[in-house]
């Protein structure tokens, strides 16, 4: 069971409240792009056996997409974080690498 | 013009506690930015409270205010009155990017009264009600098994329970199957 709190409305939220919407931190390649950005954007994901970032769906709660850090074998919530930036925030980083030291998850470290 | 009629026509249930329609409940939705001084004073017009806090419900009886999203709240009124305070909010709001509509219609109101209140709610919410954890004030919107519901505590041992007017036979017959006589667990 997963359990993640929602940085909106500041519930705990048990997994079947929320509705997952795939990998965090996507840049978006469309029209004008070159077909190698383009293919990754679309089909590219990460596949990570330990630390995962997600994008999330408050869906019968406030309705609000946000982004939680886990450990996909363990469960381990490092936390939860608004959708409105570009990569998670120094303390979720601090979390993981306390757990993992040497961690990385595409660009982040 | 045909009479108004809410969705569960005043059906009731009485087991280990008793579930009733609550019957024609004026319901208005109001989004936009809740910070700015224009939506205090339409809240404030139509219910009289302030702008609740998050996970906050304000007022009590006929009239509420209700914090459902961090740009949305449910303003509770009676019935008969409900275009007349949409007519206020929205003078209120005159100028302001922000949107008042009357949803009384589109939802069904419930009330689950009973010392097992608590306990029959839990059976259906992945919600902790126990009474540390949610009491009188606090406004909660989940999933009553396979449906989106919001709820709150509008006494001690009474929950109010909203749920969409498409899917309230369905609600009534989950309340009535998790409130059957005997089936008190006795978590609470």
């Amino acid at each position: 069971m997963l359990i993640l709190t929602c940085p909106y409305c500041g519930v705990r939220a048990d997994e079947t409240e929320l509705s997952p919407g795939g990998e965090a931190h996507l840049t978006r390649h469309g029209p004008g792009s070159s077909d190698d950005d383009f293919h990754g954007y679309l089909f590219t994901r990460e596949n990570p056996r330990g630390v995962h970032f997600e994008r999330w769906r408050h869906a019968y709660g406030c309705g609000k997409w946000f982004h939680a850090a886990r450990d996909t074998m363990t469960l381990e919530v490092f936390g939860t974080y608004p959708a409105q930036t570009t990569e998670p925030p120094r303390d979720i980083c601090d979390a993981i690498t306390a757990r993992h030291p040497g961690w990385n998850w595409r660009d982040f470290s | 013009m045909s009479d108004p009629v809410s969705a569960l026509n005043g059906a009731e249930f009485h087991g280990l506690i008793d579930v009733a329609d609550a019957g024609l409940t004026g319901m208005i939705t109001l989004r936009g930015n809740l910070g700015a001084a224009k939506a205090k004073k339409a809240v404030k017009a139509v219910t009289g409270t302030a702008v609740p806090a998050v996970g906050e419900v304000l007022g009590s009886g006929e009239t509420a205010t209700a914090w459902m999203s961090p740009d949305e709240l449910l303003l509770i009124v009676p019935y008969a009155e409900v275009a007349q305070r949409v007519a206020k909010a929205e003078t209120a709001l005159a100028g302001e990017h922000a949107m008042v509509v009357d949803v009384s219609d589109a939802r069904a109101v419930l009330t689950v009264t009973g010392s097992d209140a608590r306990e029959v709610m839990a059976k259906l919410c992945p919600v902790d009600l126990s009474p540390a954890a949610f009491g009188k004030g606090d406004f909660r919107r989940t999933r009553m098994a396979q449906i989106p519901a919001a709820l709150w505590m509008t006494e001690s041992d009474q929950f109010t329970v909203i749920c969409f007017r498409s899917v309230a036979d369905y609600a009534f017959a989950l309340l009535k199957v998790a409130a059957q006589p005997g089936s008190a667990v006795g978590a609470f």
